[in-house]
């Protein structure tokens, strides 16, 4: 987890904690079955205030993502990466590849150029 | 029950300092309480805790009357800039007089946090630098544990390190005990994720009046070449317009529609240091 993670003025605090802690579940900072920290720990880490914390915690609790234990703290679900990944791969196809295609298309860039380029990419990052 | 303002008025010979103020303060938030240099902040604070007479209106504290009622003043503790401690008493002695005062006052956590902040309970209030004397008040409202806690600029002329143990232990304090906190300040942008409602003062009047994040919901900012965004915000309520070269940023007032953004401008949500800005600019241009 960042602590150094500072919160812009873009979106609202709770949507950027929940990415925050989407992020850590990803990256395996938090693991399945493994505790997170709680409302208190969040809101004095970053400053916020804890009904905001909680917010932006709810919003995994209703993806899922996280469960609570009565008594006990929240954890990370199993199966929460994997569903993560395939949220992010569904983002990522709407943020980064539909534009890129719609763009192609009105530049008049053939799907064989496309792919082309998509593989001239691929092996200039050394895939 | 919170805190109820009515109809408060009070004026400094010619100045109407506070002008037909209403305001209901409900219980376990943090309020925020903005406005620039003589808005009436302060004078709004002193009536709620009974420092300051007001010339009509009233103040309601749990349903009853603050007017020289000790008994409800009790419930609630004000740090302000002005100590009012004896000269000469020394740290140690005034947190054992405010548990005279405040029954829950923690003098071990007191000591604990004097520690914390290295302040030296053995001095004089008196000679206590503007820093320390801002630590001194804060450690006080750290460890009264009043129902109602009202901060008059409390971070002043503490350093960024100092502000930010006392932003953590308020976290701290409202987590495990969650009680009612009007917070003054004008480093906006360092409370403005702490508090959960805005109150803004002007010229004695409150003009903003709601939950932190409608407030934000409730303007944006875009930007992009001028003549685009010229374009774009004409009927539209604008807070503030800045350019800089060909470029044009406006800060509106209402909700964004994303759908019927033209390309080449963009959209981003405000700050509340920025919404604070640019209503303060908007309303002087009246």
């Amino acid at each position: 987890m960042q602590l150094t993670w500072r919160f812009d003025d873009e979106r609202p605090i709770y949507i950027q904690l929940a990415e925050m802690l989407e992020d850590a579940i990803l990256s395996g900072a938090y693991k399945e079955e493994e505790q997170i920290p709680s409302i208190t720990e969040f809101s004095i880490a970053y400053k916020i205030n804890p009904a905001t914390a909680l917010k932006g915690v709810n919003i995994l609790v209703d993806a899922g993502l996280l469960y609570k234990k009565r008594g006990v703290g929240m954890f990370v679900a199993s199966g929460a990466r994997e569903k993560l990944v395939k949220k992010r791969k569904e983002q990522f196809y709407r943020t980064f590849v539909e534009p890129a295609i719609l763009e192609a298309i009105h530049l008049g860039i053939g799907k064989s150029d496309l792919i082309e380029m998509i593989e001239r990419g691929l092996s200039e990052h050394g895939n | 029950m919170g805190i109820e303002v009515r109809n408060l008025t009070k004026s400094f010979g010619n100045t109407l300092a506070l002008d037909n103020v209403n305001i209901n303060i409900n219980e376990k938030q943090i309020y925020g309480l903005l406005g620039n240099n003589g808005a009436g902040k302060t004078t709004l604070l002193n009536i709620i805790t009974n420092r300051l007479y007001p010339d009509s209106g009233k103040v309601l504290i749990d349903g009853e009357q603050v007017l020289d009622n000790d008994r409800v003043l009790g419930r609630v503790f004000m740090v302000g800039e002005k100590n009012l401690y004896p000269e000469g008493m020394r740290v140690k002695k005034a947190f054992e007089i405010t548990k005279l005062f405040y029954p829950n006052f923690d003098i071990q956590y007191a000591n604990e946090l004097a520690r914390r902040f290295e302040l030296d309970t053995r001095k004089k209030i008196t000679a206590l630098s503007t820093g320390y004397a801002s630590i001194f008040r804060i450690i006080l409202a750290l460890s009264v544990n009043t129902p109602y806690l009202l901060l008059d600029e409390p971070v002043l002329g503490l350093d960024a390190q100092h502000r930010d143990m006392f932003y953590k232990l308020l976290i701290e304090k409202y987590s495990e005990n969650p009680c009612t906190i009007i917070f003054s300040t004008h480093l906006i942008q360092e409370a403005a994720n702490l508090i959960n409602h805005v109150l803004i003062i002007k010229n004695g009047c409150i003009i903003r009046d709601m939950p932190c994040e409608e407030l934000l919901e409730g303007g944006y900012t875009v930007s992009g070449p001028a003549a685009l965004v010229d374009n774009y915000i004409s009927g539209l309520k604008v807070l503030s317009v800045n350019s800089l070269g060909g470029l044009k940023t406006a800060c509106i007032h209402g909700k964004a529609e994303q759908s019927d953004l033209p390309p080449g401008l963009e959209i981003s949500s405000m700050g509340l240091q920025d919404y604070f800005i640019s209503l303060m600019n908007e309303e002087e241009s009246k």
